[in-house]
């Protein structure tokens, strides 16, 4: 009984949300509204079972661990962001956190996304193989296979070209960042695509949902 | 008022009707499109299907309820695959609402699989921290994660005994729908401790990620719901991915037609008004 009154509130809400492709209407209202305070309550609720009570108020609290005295204090000057005359507290406790996150970062992200990458595109011209593979069995899938080293490696050099701004984009190296716009070009339209298909998948997900949990004819 | 004019100021809600149609009409009736499965996928499923029995997979359920169309069917495929290959999953997420529905998709593979919590599978549930939580991992589990998602002690647990850090892991899996996620696993558990790493990730942020599927440092990737019916065909498994397969084929050729449509037009009207 539960899990069906569950499953119609749920069908209606994604109906009431749908109905906005209409236009803006006050059933919209009423499940934007509900569900912003829905998802504060649930916010709140969690962060202190699963982030300030284990972490801060057990440990020092009833546990006696004092060094956890520290966070609190960090915690407490951050509040004081709602004060604005004593705003300026809540900088310190930042400072922290970028200084600690930066530091933490710096390191691991140069090392996966720039040694580790640069790295992966140090690689043979030709790759021998592949081309093997497409004498052997020509199509373009295996052409496409072939000539995919090559083609990451002038886009590496001509997008990095384009986004050399200390020189003028004239001559043979303005034909090259023309060429890297190009790269762009296709890296944005296939990041695009998949955002179509993202979307599309959130609204297959809300249709299986009310054609098979709700009006069960699928 | 000419057709290309007129074409120009269409109501969108044409639109958007023409594309709940699109997506509705192929889920009441399935056309059965063929699925192919794409190489990144295929990598996914090797680094999957070569663990031996007995290994140990860390399932990492990076995603919410938002992005449970795409994510979750992963997640289902992915269990089912690793309980058929007797591999124990030690499940944990560094999103809070990612911690249930894995749990859910644990708990459903192990009825049909005859696995059991505790031994088989176990879930640790959420930790603040992203990749602080990642670091940790490495270098002590049971001190990162005293207990369970329940609270209760997984030192206890069989499936625990002999798991230290991340060098008694065999693969780590991360379904993923943005930070931190994959890229954080890839930062710290492969960059830093040269882990083997593999993600399921939404559509929107699957091009980020080639790159590091490119270089090696993924092995495999898993993006959107096709991404996840691909996967659900290599451990044929049906699941709502494949299901949705035709109406998001359907929806793309639709987009594709209204896309050339209204360059076309356009190109016209600028012509004529010239």
């Amino acid at each position: 009984m539960a899990g069906t009154i569950g499953t119609w509130f749920a069908a209606l809400l994604t109906l009431f949300i749908l109905s906005f492709l209409y236009r803006d209407n006050p059933f919209y209202k009423f499940a934007e509204y509900l569900f912003v305070g829905v998802s504060a309550a649930y916010w709140a609720v969690y962060n202190y079972y699963n982030i300030l009570r284990p972490n801060l108020i057990l440990p020092l609290f009833f546990h006696g661990q004092l060094v956890n005295i520290i966070p609190l204090v960090l915690g407490i000057m951050m509040i004081m962001r709602l004060a604005p005359k004593i705003g300026w507290i809540s900088r310190w406790p930042l400072a922290f956190i970028v200084g600690t996150y930066s530091g933490y970062y710096l390191i691991t992200y140069l090392q996966s996304n720039a040694l580790d990458q640069v790295q992966a595109t140090l690689m043979s011209f030709i790759e021998i193989s592949a081309w093997r593979e497409f004498f052997a069995r020509p199509g373009l899938i295996a052409f496409l296979d072939a000539i995919s080293v090559p083609l990451i490696i002038v886009g590496v050099v001509t997008g990095i070209i384009y986004f050399f701004f200390s020189r003028e984009h004239k001559g043979v190296f303005g034909g090259f960042a023309r060429i890297g716009i190009w790269f762009l070009m296709v890296a944005f339209g296939a990041s695009f695509g998949y955002t179509i298909m993202a979307r599309i998948s959130l609204l297959i997900g809300r249709l299986f949902f009310l054609l098979h949990d709700w009006l069960r004819i699928i | 008022m000419k057709l290309t004019e007129r074409l120009e100021r269409i109501d969108r809600r044409v639109i958007f009707l023409i594309i709940f149609l699109a997506v509705a009409g192929p889920l009441i009736m399935p056309i059965g499109l063929k699925i192919e499965v794409s190489e990144p996928v295929q990598i996914f499923y090797d680094a999957v299907n070569d663990l031996l029995p007995g290994s140990r997979v860390l399932v990492s359920a990076d995603y919410d309820p938002a992005s449970m169309p795409e994510v979750y069917p992963m997640n289902e495929a992915l269990v089912h695959h690793l309980f058929s290959k007797d591999i124990q999953i030690i499940g944990l997420g560094l999103w809070p609402q990612g911690i249930p529905l894995n749990q859910a998709a644990m708990e459903r593979a192990a009825q049909v699989h005859g696995k059991e919590y505790g031994k088989d599978f176990v879930n640790l549930g959420y930790k603040a921290g992203g990749i602080v939580v990642i670091s940790a991992l490495a270098e002590n589990i049971l001190q990162t994660f005293p207990a369970d998602y329940a609270g209760r002690p997984i030192a206890e647990l069989e499936i625990m005994k002999g798991v230290r850090n991340l060098d008694n892991i065999d693969l780590i899996v991360s379904l993923s729908a943005g930070d931190p996620g994959v890229r954080e696993w890839i930062m710290i558990a492969q960059g830093r401790y040269r882990k083997r790493v593999s993600g399921g990730v939404t559509a929107v942020s699957a091009p980020a990620f080639y790159p590091y599927l490119n270089a090696g440092q993924l092995k495999g990737l898993i993006g959107g719901m096709k991404g996840a019916a691909e996967y659900e065909k290599l451990v044929e498994r049906s699941g709502t991915a494949s299901r949705g397969m035709d109406a998001q084929s359907i929806a793309h050729g639709v987009i594709i037609f209204f896309i050339v449509i209204a360059n076309v037009f356009y190109l016209i009207g600028r012509r004529s008004r010239k």
